[in-house]
């Protein structure tokens, strides 16, 4: 079972990670986007560190939507209100239990996705955070592990896109041969979270 | 029975409210002077800027978003104009929220330029919330070439 200490360790785990590869999420930003995801992933991330330090939730929903919050308030970019309401819906979705079960995390996850894909109107295939987090929801039945590698994968499989979402589908066929910076955020967010799990 | 169709005086005769969200500050401040100085006689209608982010840089704040809506409420709803990608997620994710915005606070499906001055100019005339929308949306039709 998964306890709010487990959530709030994600997220600490995220801003580690996120503080870590801000300069490669950014170079991944440069050349289709508008090279500030790192330095604002990094920001929202931070902010998101803090508060569940300081105010302690104690359920794992609780967690995830302050967290979800608190990247709204602070990214400044798009990158915020997606992340943002992956987790806040995630978290919500996830009541008000104590523990939750991997498998009652997954359904959490898949509606925070949809919540995410209904916001920004992007779908598999479109070269965004979807492409990493929609293969993170099917491997998680199997492992914390196999979503890890599943959203790697997802994230260097938009590299052969074209983007049809955000400033980076102005760019029509240019798009193609760059990684999506968001699907490689996406990625990092599920590292860490297989981190957190020991796996 | 909150959203008008144009009648005046609905709501005791309190203006619809205008936030413009743009990932300038320059932008949105700008928009607003241009819209006030295009409604001539009607009005004056409660408009805020809400440009850029809180430490001055090109972005979207949800802070100042929030700020800017509540500053304009008088209680008829608030309309917003965004201009692009940002600007647009973040007020979806607030009014999904719940309660981060004032009640009757619509994001406008309007062009942010033109769909402001046509917002601003119907709310001078009293008009509810559903008349200043349609009027924003309609812009999109004015067709330049």
């Amino acid at each position: 079972m998964l306890d709010a200490d487990f959530f709030r360790r994600w997220m600490t785990a995220t801003a580690v990670s996120v503080g870590r590869e801000a300069e490669r999420l950014t170079a991944l930003d440069s050349p289709i986007g508008d090279a500030d995801h790192g330095s604002n992933l990094r920001r929202g991330f931070d902010a998101v560190a803090t508060v569940v330090a300081e105010k302690v939730p104690d359920t794992p929903g609780a967690v995830l939507v302050l967290a979800g919050s608190r990247l709204i308030s602070t990214v400044g970019g798009a990158s915020g209100p997606l992340y943002g309401t992956l987790l806040r819906r995630t978290g919500k979705a996830l009541g008000e239990a104590a523990e939750v079960s991997t498998e009652q995390f997954t359904d959490a996850l898949r509606i925070g996705v949809d919540a995410v894909m209904a916001l920004g109107g992007a779908a598999p295939g479109d070269k965004t955070m979807i492409d990493a987090l929609v293969p993170t929801v099917d491997a998680l039945a199997d492992s914390f592990a196999a979503a890890r590698t599943a959203a790697e994968q997802g994230a260097l499989a938009t590299t052969p896109l074209q983007a049809r979402k955000g400033r980076a589908s102005y760019l029509g066929e240019r798009s193609i041969g760059h990684q999506d910076p968001g699907a490689t955020s996406a990625a990092l967010l599920i590292a860490a979270l297989a981190e957190t799990a020991g796996e | 029975m909150s959203d008008g169709t144009g009648v005046s005086g609905e709501k005791g005769g309190q203006l619809v409210g205008v936030v413009l969200v743009s990932h300038s500050a320059a932008v949105a401040a700008s928009v607003a002077d241009l819209a006030r100085a295009l409604v001539g006689g009607g009005a004056t209608v409660p408009v805020a800027a809400a440009g850029g982010t809180e430490s001055g840089d090109f972005g979207t704040s949800a802070e100042l978003i929030t700020a800017a809506a509540r500053s304009v409420d008088r209680g008829a709803g608030v309309a917003v104009l965004t201009d692009l990608g940002s600007a647009v997620l973040t007020v979806k994710a607030l009014l999904a929220e719940g309660d981060e915005l004032p009640d009757g606070t619509r994001l406008l499906d309007a062009p942010f330029v033109e769909g402001a001055v046509a917002a601003i100019v119907t709310a001078s005339t009293g008009a509810g919330l559903a008349a200043v929308e349609a009027a924003a949306s309609e812009a999109y039709t004015y067709r330049k070439v």
